[in-house]
C-alpha cells in the first residue's frame, strides 16, 4: 500500500514537473517536484525505501528527459539514502529542519548531477550556485508546505466531518 | 516480502543501487577515444586485477627465486668457487709452464749461440750450508758430465761442477766464497780475476791500478782458467777503489740472478786442463 501510494505520488510529481517545466530560475528549474517527493518519501520511511524511491523516481525522470539515463537516478539515489538515514537517526518533525533537510537534499543532488555530466564532459553548467541556491530555497518551500498539508490535511478533514451538521 | 527485506538492509541496497546506475551511465557515455565509457571502466578495472594477480604471481616469483631457491644458488655457489680454485691452480700451473718454456727457450738460443756441446740441466736442489754457495742439477756422469764443467744460463756464468755423481751433479755457484774464473774488461780487455765474496757480490781481483776499468763495464770470461769459455758474461763493474796495493778493488754484481735459477747448461766441452792433446797419451 505504502508502495503505491509512493509511485503515485512519484507519478503526481512528474506530472507537475512536466507541467511546470517553463518554470526557470536562473537556468535552473526553480522546483523539481520529483526531488521534494523522494526527500518526503525517505524522511517518512527510511533510507531503504528512500533510496528505491529515489532510483525509480530518477530513472523515470531521466528516461522522460534528453540527459543520460541513469545519472539523475543516481543522484536521487544518494540523496532518498541520506535523507533517509538523516529522518531515522534524527528528529526531523520541525519546519525548519525538514527545510533544512530539503535545502541540503537539493544542493547534494545538483553536485551529484551537474557534477557527473561535468566529469564525463557531456554538459557544463556555467555559474550554478545562484539557480541550484534558488531550486534549493523552492524545493525546501514546497517540502515543508507539502508536509505540513498532509500532516493538517486528514486532522482538517476529521473536524469537517465531526462539525457537520446531520441531516435528516 | 522479498523487497521489505530487502529494504532491512540499506547500505547493501544502496551499494547495488549505485552500481546499477554507474553501469547504466556507462553503457551510455563514450570516451573522448570513442569508446564507450562501460568498456572503458571495465577494461580498466579488469587491467588493474590483472596488474594486480601479476603482481602477486611476481611476489611469489620474487621470494621463490630470491629465497627459497637460494638453497640451489648456495650449491652453485659453493660448486663455482671450487672451479675458481681449480682454475687458480690450472692458471698457476700454465704460467709456471709458460715461464718454463721461455726459460728453455732461451737456453735452447744460448745453446745455439754458443756453438758449445752442452747439456740442459735443472735444478732440483740448493746447497746443504748456507756457507758454501751451491746447487744440485739433475744431470750427472750418464749424461757425460764431469767436475770441472763450466755451467751457464742464458744471463750468464753460473759456476762450475765440483762433483758428479750418477744421475745428479753439485754445482759450485760463482759467488761462492771459493770460486774463481779468469775475467777481463769486455772494453779494454783488461784481465784479471773474478772471485765469489760469499754475500752475493763478486771481485775482481788483480786488476793493475793503471788499467782503464770504471764503473758500468762489462765483465766477461777471460777463458785462461780452462773451466769456463770465453766471452761469457760475468757481471758489470759497480765500483772501483783505488786499493793500498797496485792493484783496483773492483766490486761487480753479477748477471746471474742466482735466487732464481731454474734451468742452466752444462759445458760439456772438456776443461782445457784435462783435454789430451792431440797425439799425447790419455
Amino acid at each position: 500500500m505504502k508502495i503505491a501510494a509512493a509511485l503515485a505520488a512519484i507519478v503526481v510529481a512528474l506530472a507537475l514537473q512536466t507541467t511546470l517545466a517553463g518554470l526557470v530560475f536562473r537556468g535552473t528549474a526553480a522546483l523539481d517536484f520529483v526531488l521534494v517527493v523522494v526527500i518526503y518519501i525517505s524522511l517518512v520511511a527510511g533510507p531503504g525505501t528512500g533510496l528505491l524511491a529515489g532510483s525509480v523516481a530518477g530513472l523515470i525522470q531521466d528516461s522522460l528527459s534528453s540527459g543520460i539515463l541513469g545519472i539523475g537516478g543516481l543522484a536521487k539515489t544518494i540523496v532518498g539514502f541520506l535523507a533517509g538515514l538523516i529522518g531515522t537517526q534524527f528528529i526531523v518533525t520541525a519546519p525548519l529542519s525538514r527545510f533544512m533537510v530539503f535545502v541540503l537534499g537539493t544542493a547534494l543532488h545538483a553536485v551529484i548531477f551537474m557534477g557527473l555530466y561535468v566529469l564525463l564532459d557531456l554538459r557544463q553548467f556555467p555559474d550554478p550556485y545562484g539557480g541550484v541556491a534558488g531550486q534549493a530555497l523552492g524545493n525546501g518551500f514546497v517540502g515543508v508546505v507539502g508536509f505540513q498539508l498532509i500532516e493538517w490535511l486528514p486532522g482538517f478533514v476529521a473536524r469537517r466531518r465531526a462539525g457537520r451538521p446531520l441531516r435528516r | 516480502m522479498a523487497l521489505a527485506d530487502i529494504r532491512q538492509r540499506p547500505g547493501m541496497l544502496l551499494a547495488a543501487a549505485i552500481v546499477g546506475h554507474l553501469i547504466l551511465i556507462s553503457a551510455q557515455v563514450q570516451t573522448a577515444s570513442g569508446l564507450p565509457v562501460l568498456q572503458t571502466m571495465t577494461f580498466g578495472a579488469f587491467s588493474e586485477v590483472q596488474r594486480g594477480t601479476m603482481s602477486i604471481v611476481d611476489g611469489v616469483r620474487g621470494v621463490w627465486f630470491g629465497y627459497v631457491a637460494l638453497q640451489e644458488v648456495q650449491r652453485e655457489n659453493a660448486s663455482l668457487k671450487q672451479e675458481v680454485q681449480t682454475l687458480q691452480v690450472r692458471l698457476q700451473e700454465e704460467r709456471a709452464l709458460a715461464q718454463r718454456t721461455d726459460n728453455l727457450r732461451q737456453l735452447l738460443e744460448l745453446r745455439e749461440r754458443a756453438g758449445l756441446e752442452t747439456t740442459a740441466a735443472e735444478i732440483i736442489a740448493a746447497g746443504a750450508s748456507p756457507e758454501f754457495r751451491t746447487v744440485t742439477i739433475d744431470k750427472g756422469e750418464s749424461e757425460g758430465l764431469a767436475a770441472d764443467m763450466a755451467v751457464i744460463s742464458p744471463a750468464g756464468v753460473v759456476g762450475r761442477v765440483i762433483l758428479a755423481s750418477g744421475r745428479a751433479s753439485k754445482v759450485q755457484l760463482l759467488i761462492d766464497r771459493n770460486a774463481a774464473a779468469g775475467a777481463m774488461v769486455e772494453r779494454t780487455r783488461t784481465q784479471g780475476v773474478v772471485v765469489g765474496f760469499g754475500d752475493g757480490s763478486l771481485r775482481m781481483q788483480y786488476v793493475p791500478g793503471t788499467s782503464d776499468v770504471k764503473t758500468g763495464d762489462l765483465v766477461v770470461t777471460s777463458g785462461i782458467d780452462g773451466i769456463y769459455p770465453k766471452g761469457f758474461v760475468i757481471g758489470t763493474i759497480e765500483n772501483v777503489d783505488r786499493g793500498p796495493g797496485s792493484y783496483h778493488e773492483i766490486s761487480v754484481r753479477p748477471a746471474v740472478d742466482f735466487s732464481r735459477l731454474e734451468e742452466v747448461l752444462v759445458v760439456r766441452t772438456p776443461p782445457l786442463s784435462k783435454q789430451v792433446p792431440e797425439g799425447g797419451d790419455k
